[in-house]
């Protein structure tokens, strides 16, 4: 058979070349985010904080609009730097007016409200007041601050504000006044008029005022504002690592010591046996759990026990039942008789004689370890630093993102692991029918 | 006469053989998940922390010390329960202890955790526990193994048609376990068309009418049954279906076929007859399969079985518990392994004979 010989065979059944597509794709996938998000940087930023303060807690993704025909916003920002700032001098001091202006034409309420101010210039602290114009007219002052250096309002968050207006703020100050049942969102042009007093003649107030969307980037956000699109991309480098890792580890050790055994025999094949069935009794993911809870969830250390049971796993058996056969093949009797070592027997001898019924086994057992990574991960065992997907499904499940309607949540990681496991499934079973053609012919 | 009783006896003989070897691979086994839960004298040292904040706490409510003969008393007592846990022994002789009281389901008391009754024995928690997994984990395997055999035996007989097709092109479905498929199942059916209760065991207030019962536990049975039957199903007919396939091409097959035997018959005695062992075995390693799969999928339909059980005993770092449910799995897997031999034993007579008759 010419090497050409598989890969032509491979193109006739379209489902291999499918799976072999999606493989492919996840790899390339897999290696644009390892080089333009660095490890260090994917899990610093994992860990949440700062860096997330811009972004809308809990959004959905932006296509979701498309999809359901609706229009949620997305997050706006309004800047001083673009506004028609007024500003007067007097003496030991300087008054400002900033107008904030913005369309606001959605279906959907913002998020939240945040006004980001800060004084420069001076260390006294600048007295700020603000008001809301709405299109319909009305004036709602919102409230005054003293600010010092740089400081956040959480408009949404003012309890008093929230108390006048009879509803959360970032609702009543965008809501239509006819006013049955559901809330609307009354469409047109919104301001903010900040009105500063600066004890500073050289001192400047920046503001920008902030309406988180409900809709942010192609993949949404979560409760701590982080952009999910980051763990879907780093997710995917780890999944295929940890499923080829361990798939790699178990089948080729069983592989070499079911082989071994075959051909030592005796005392050798009998501890080997008897080891496989102890490992037949341990229960894999309750050991992993215990061993998650008592050391660590570091990945590696899970990819390790893993390896560690699945050396002598029940395949074993499976393979000693094919290799058996080949124990009297005249080719090794030829081989033996050649003075070949029995190191050289059981690798290039035994082992490479099975090799066609393991590919298919080895391609379709690496999803296995895909969805323990992730099992692992929902159960909250995930690695404490990486950003993986079935982190984001265990977070979606303790913040109850089924029950609040956030189905992208969990829809989204769950789509790429069940990509993942198809992928490989597919090609695993196509790989199966050509390189035993006795299941083929049947 | 005689005939028979070598037989029986024999075959007695073989049990008794068989459920020794497995007695000690359990007992190897659970003695492997002891050294591993105390590798690094970790549970040593937490069981050391509490017996210290028990002992403290005890002294420090007793008026009738004198603040300074405290910490001597303090460390006494220590002492003393040092010595009654055996905590000042080796590792070594200790862990000979566990052994012995694991195997005999002495599995001590737990931490944190208390069964519904209140009792802080991990037995009685996990006791409590075992028969909703039975229940869930025995229904959904007994369902996919007998609708795949069935359909299996009607696909091999129509290889190639348009339903065959189909189940081959679905069999990659199964790559996702029964959990991940729940997931989709309460998104589904527990929310967007709420047709079906979405998690638990039972309504709450459970009815107190038995009958009523029953139906609230099956209704809540229906989604993560289905969840295991979506995964394993499609596999578990294409694996069968090919295993038919090449079993139905025997000689004695075509043999029995040119004879003009009924198409039933021929199902019965000539194909599933002889290929009753490896259909025994696979579903019996399928059990296997699924017990480890018990935690995440009782876990995401809140099924209050061993599974959930073990969770909940991550979130306290309740050792004592965590390293019971490991003990009651290996029991489990053990349970299943035996089985197997035994019904091997039974349905293929060469098994029985094979070590003892030396005939390899």
């Amino acid at each position: 058979m010419s090497a050409r010989g598989p890969i032509a065979r491979i193109r006739r059944y379209p489902s291999a070349v499918a799976g072999l597509a999606i493989i492919l794709f996840l790899v390339a996938v897999a290696l644009y985010t390892v080089v333009a998000i660095p490890y260090s940087q994917a899990t610093a930023d994992w860990r949440g904080g700062e860096q997330w303060r811009m972004n809308p807690a809990n959004a959905s993704p932006v296509w979701t609009n498309r999809l359901f025909g609706g229009n949620a916003p997305p997050t706006l920002t309004v800047s001083s730097a673009e506004a028609d700032v007024e500003s007067a001098g007097f003496e030991g001091g300087r008054q400002m007016r900033i107008p904030l202006t913005f369309d606001f034409t959605y279906d959907d309420f913002p998020s939240e409200m945040t006004l980001l101010l800060s004084v420069l210039g001076t260390d006294r602290p600048a007295f700020v007041e603000a008001s809301w114009q709405r299109p319909d007219g009305t004036d709602i002052r919102l409230g005054a601050y003293r600010v010092a250096g740089e400081d956040r309002i959480a408009i949404s968050q003012d309890r008093a504000l929230e108390g006048r207006l009879g509803q959360v703020p970032h609702v009543a100050l965008f809501a239509a006044e006819a006013q049955t049942g559901r809330p609307e969102v009354l469409p047109g042009t919104y301001r903010l008029t900040l009105d500063a007093v600066l004890f500073d003649e050289a001192a400047e107030l920046q503001a920008d005022l902030v309406a988180f969307g409900r809709v942010h980037g192609l993949a949404g956000t979560d409760h701590l504002r982080r952009d999910l699109m980051l763990a879907l991309l780093w997710g995917t480098p780890v999944a295929l690592a940890f499923g080829i890792l361990a798939a790699v580890g178990t089948t080729v050790t069983t592989l070499v010591i079911a082989a071994a055994g075959v051909w030592f025999g005796g005392l050798v094949d009998a501890t080997i046996q008897r080891l496989t069935e102890v490992t037949m009794i341990l229960p894999i993911l309750p050991v992993l759990v215990m061993v998650g809870t008592l050391y660590s969830t570091s990945i590696w250390l899970m990819l390790g026990v893993v390896i560690a049971l699945g050396i002598f796993s029940a395949s074993i058996k499976m393979y000693r039942a094919m290799l058996l056969p080949l124990r009297n093949a005249p080719y090794i009797e030829a081989a033996r008789a050649y003075g070949a070592s029995n190191m050289r027997i059981v690798l290039r001898y035994m082992i490479p004689r099975i090799l066609p019924v393991l590919i298919p086994a080895f391609v379709t057992l690496i999803p296995t370890y895909v969805f323990l990574e992730a099992s692992l991960a929902v159960l909250g065992l995930g690695d404490p630093v990486l950003p993986t997907w079935g982190k984001i499904l265990n977070d979606a499940q303790t913040q109850g993102a089924l029950f609040n309607g956030f189905y992208y949540w969990v829809v989204a990681p769950a789509a790429l692991l069940m990509l993942t496991g198809l992928g490989f499934a597919l090609f695993g079973f196509a790989l199966d029918r050509i390189f035993n053609p006795r299941l083929r012919s049947a | 006469m005689d005939r028979r009783l070598r037989e029986a006896l024999g075959f007695g003989l073989f049990v008794v053989r068989r459920l020794l070897a497995l007695l000690i691979t359990v007992m190897v086994g659970v003695y492997l998940a002891i050294v591993v839960a105390n590798m690094g004298g970790q549970v040593d040292e937490l069981r050391l922390i509490q017996i210290r904040a028990d002992v403290s706490e005890a002294v420090r409510g007793d008026p009738g010390v004198a603040p300074a003969e405290r910490a001597a008393l303090i460390d006494q007592q220590v002492a003393l329960e040092v010595e009654r846990l055996r905590l000042d022994q080796p590792f070594v002789l200790r862990s000979l202890d566990y052994l012995r009281r694991a195997m005999l389901l002495d599995l001590g008391r737990a931490e944190q955790m208390t069964s519904d009754q209140g009792s802080r024995q991990v037995s009685a928690i996990i006791v409590e526990r075992l028969p909703a997994t039975l229940l869930l984990f025995g229904t959904a395997n007994v369902l996919v193994f007998v609708v795949s055999v069935v359909i299996a035996l009607t696909l091999s007989r129509r290889y190639g048609s348009a339903v065959d097709r189909t189940v081959v092109a679905l069999a990659p479905t199964s790559a996702a376990p029964g959990w991940f498929y729940g997931i989709f199942l309460i998104l589904v059916f527990g929310f967007v068309v709420p047709i079906a209760p979405s998690g638990g065991m039972v309504t709450v207030p459970p009815p107190e009418n038995p009958l009523a019962y029953a139906l609230s536990v099956l209704g809540h049975m229906v989604l993560p049954v289905l969840a295991i039957f979506i995964s394993s199903i499609f596999v578990s007919i294409y694996s069968w279906r090919t295993f038919f396939l090449i079993h139905s091409s025997e000689d004695y097959v075509e043999m029995a076929r040119a004879k003009g035997l009924p198409d039933r018959t021929i199902e019965r005695r000539y194909i599933l007859r002889p290929t009753l062992p490896p259909i025994i075995t696979s579903f019996l390693l399928m059990l296997i399969g699924l017990w480890s799969g018990a935690i995440i999928l009782e876990q995401v339909f809140n099924w209050p079985g061993l599974g959930s059980l073990l969770f909940q005993a991550i979130g306290f770092r309740d050792t004592p518990v965590i390293i019971g449910g490991v003990v009651i799995f290996a029991y489990l897997l053990a349970l299943t392994v035996f089985l197997l031999d035994f019904l091997y034993a039974l349905l293929d007579p060469r098994v029985r004979l094979g070590p003892a008759g030396g005939g390899r």
